[in-house]
């Protein structure tokens, strides 16, 4: 999707679709409640400290982004590891394929990873007959229906087991059934296969630990674990953004992640992995390979006003708070990611003018920096890049504005105006405008005003009331 | 080249040079507090029960043993190769990981806080034993049960200089991907049990 223009029919769409507005509006409350639950100052005194240390963290690692990606590609090497650097989707499709080609791997098993989408990862692969099967049950479900993550943490929330369960019977040629733990079972069984025969595990990571040369994944399936030990081969793809320092940073981190994003004080699992599978270890991958993947990032670290946009640790929290998110989903969103996070760091990576409604689509609540783990100033964020969409717009509107401020100095030709006004659009309905009059409706015009109702211009003008008045003496 | 590329791009943004050393990070914020191993053992517990994984208590290790015989009766069982299960006396028939019905494994350490189980694979412990069978047993003696994961990263400050695998395990595997319905045992097992040995 994208186009200058808000997506009005699709954002109508959504919202005049019942069952999509209960499964948004209750799967949000729930993590919202979760989340609450377990960052509450008697659960969770230091909370707050842990907020800030994270956020200390990420900009000191960041401010120095090219010494500790060195240190963290030493040590991975010093372990056995192999470092990729990738400035884009298509450098890390190119290392994958010329990799399974090398090692006659034609099967990937996949674990949830928003960066790969970010790339298309499995449609490029894909083009060259090379099968990436998503594990995650979620991301799972989505491949068979071909569709995108419709929340970062979530990815399959606007699912039902319905539709879950015709999908199913049409790509795997099970029988229909509606019982979501038979359907949790069949893929299980299903996906079980896919690791054991893989020869390539391709996992993201949430974080990249410069001290341990180590990735860490956070998960609640187990499919990561599998992914990155079962295949002889484990690749692991993270943007730059990811690093942190040691690995004593991570109980800060971790505290945080597993509690803002599902209102877990720890996931189910979390996997420590440096390298390969050393002399000695009873199992794990014969080769381990980390690919760090720019794709615009370096861009966004350039802006030292904007910079804090890359601490995100992708929880999905500012989703969950958000009443945009809430009412219009994920996918009226442009780009990988939705929600708050999505509209900062979307413009960012594509270029302002290249959906310039996206960061006025808030109410600058605020609910987004509240909950954020790193305290990232979401609506701050938000006001740089609307100033930044109209500092970049030559066209109409700025000429408008222009004018508008022209009239609102000039009382003589605002009088005339107003007067105009009042003549050609009179009454209105119940003092609202609702619609221009014929000759107004053209262009940027229509567009601008089909979203936004004006209170109608009054009979008579303020101007002319008391002129009246003086005249025919102080009403009654 | 694109290392090169990245890096020069980073250091541009930043306005640093190659080999420019950073200020010191900020300092590592780990807590510790003093607990009695009775307080570790109810917090590890009703943590752990929380999450429907499943504490047995024993007070030596041939009642550990008899509590794994038990669970394993009858069952195609994988165990790992920690010491701790043999110094139990806990060495049952193995079966191929990937059929087992049941997962047998020592831990390293466990974190009273939140019920998690933390494995270093090595030459005693596997990555997929705790993996790969619908139901995992971990065995270890409550000397093994610490605060938290603060205490943790304090007695193992890297863990990479050990393994090339540290897991933290806390509770069955879970998915609510469909409509939000927490469902155990998906990928991984949907049954742990920790025995915990007093000695």
């Amino acid at each position: 999707m994208s186009g200058a223009f808000v997506p009005v029919d699709r954002l109508r769409e959504t919202i005049a679709d019942q069952r999509l507005q209960g499964a948004i509006y209750t799967a949000t409350g729930r993590l919202i409640e979760k989340r609450a639950s377990v960052v509450s100052p008697e659960v969770l005194p230091d909370y707050q400290d842990l907020r800030e240390q994270a956020r200390c963290l990420k900009q000191h690692t960041l401010e120095n982004l090219d010494y500790y990606l060195e240190q963290l590609e030493a040590n991975v090497t010093a372990h056995g590891g192999h470092v990729v650097w990738c400035n884009s989707g298509e450098e890390v499709a190119d290392f994958i394929l010329g990799l399974a080609r090398q090692r006659g791997a034609s099967l990937i098993v996949k674990s949830k990873s928003m960066t790969t989408e970010e790339i298309d990862l499995n449609e490029r692969l894909e083009e060259h007959q090379l099968q990436a099967v998503e594990t995650d049950l979620g991301e799972y479900i989505l491949q068979l229906a071909h569709e995108r993550p419709y929340h970062i943490v979530a990815p399959a929330l606007h699912k039902t087991r319905r539709e879950v369960a015709d999908l199913f019977a049409d790509r795997l040629g099970v029988p229909h059934d509606e019982v979501i733990e038979n359907q949790t079972l069949t893929a299980r069984r299903v996906l079980r296969e896919k690791f054991l025969a893989a020869g390539i595990g391709v996992t993201g990571a949430n974080f990249l630990v410069a001290d341990s040369g180590a990735v860490v994944v956070v998960e609640n399936e187990g499919n990561a674990r599998l992914t990155s030990s079962a295949p002889p081969i484990h690749i692991a793809i993270a943007g730059i953004e990811k690093l942190i320092p040691r690995a004593q940073d991570l109980p800060v981190f971790l505290k945080l992640l597993g509690r803002s994003a599902t209102g877990q004080p720890l996931t189910v699992y979390t996997s420590f992995l440096s390298g390969p599978r050393r002399p000695g270890e009873l199992d794990g991958p014969d080769e381990f390979h980390l690919v760090l993947l720019d794709n615009g990032r370096t861009k966004l670290l350039a802006d030292a006003a904007k910079r804090e946009s890359l601490f995100c640790i992708r929880c999905g929290a500012c989703l969950n708070h958000c009443p945009v998110y809430r009412k219009i989903g994920g996918y009226n969103y442009p780009g990988t990611y939705s929600g708050p996070i999505g509209a900062i760091i979307t413009p960012q990576y594509q270029g302002v003018l290249k959906h310039p409604w996206l960061p006025f689509a808030s109410s600058l609540c605020g609910a987004c920096a509240e909950v954020c783990p790193v305290k990232i100033d979401i609506p701050r964020l938000l006001l740089e890049l609307r100033s930044e969409v109209v500092r970049g717009r030559s066209g109409v509107e700025r000429l408008a504005f222009r004018a508008f401020a022209w009239l609102g100095t000039h009382p003589r030709a605002y009088t005339f105006v107003t007067a105009m006004a009042a003549r050609l659009a009179p009454g209105g309905e119940n003092g609202w405008l609702r619609s221009l009059p014929f000759f107004a409706r053209f262009g940027v015009f229509e567009k601008w005003l089909s979203q936004r109702d004006i209170p109608a211009p009054a009979r008579q003008s303020f101007r002319q009331y008391w002129r009246n008045r003086a005249k025919s003496g102080p009403a009654a | 080249m694109s290392r090169e590329a990245i890096l020069e791009r980073v250091r541009t943004a930043l306005g640093r040079k190659p080999g420019d050393v950073p200020a010191p990070p900020p300092p590592v914020y780990l807590s510790q507090v003093r607990t009695t191993v009775e307080q570790r053992i109810d917090r590890f517990t009703a943590a752990l029960e929380a999450l429907a994984g499943r504490v047995i208590r024993c007070p030596s290790r041939d009642c550990a043993r008899d509590a794994v015989n038990e669970i394993i009766a009858g069952k195609r069982v994988i165990a790992s190769r920690a010491s701790y299960l043999r110094e139990c006396g806990i060495e049952p028939e193995w079966t191929e990981c990937s059929r087992a019905d049941v997962g047998i494994t020592g831990a390293d350490y466990a974190l009273a806080d939140t019920g998690t189980l933390v494995l270093l694979s090595g030459a005693e412990e596997s990555r997929l034993v705790s993996l790969l069978p619908p139901k995992h047993v971990a065995v270890l003696p409550v000397s093994r049960l610490i605060d938290s994961l603060d205490e943790l990263f304090v007695r193992v400050p890297l863990p990479a200089d050990a393994t090339s695998s540290m897991v933290f395990i806390t509770g069955p595997s879970r998915t609510a991907d469909i409509e939000q319905i927490l469902v155990r045992g998906v990928h991984g097992p949907g049954d742990v049990t920790v025995v915990l040995v007093d000695d």
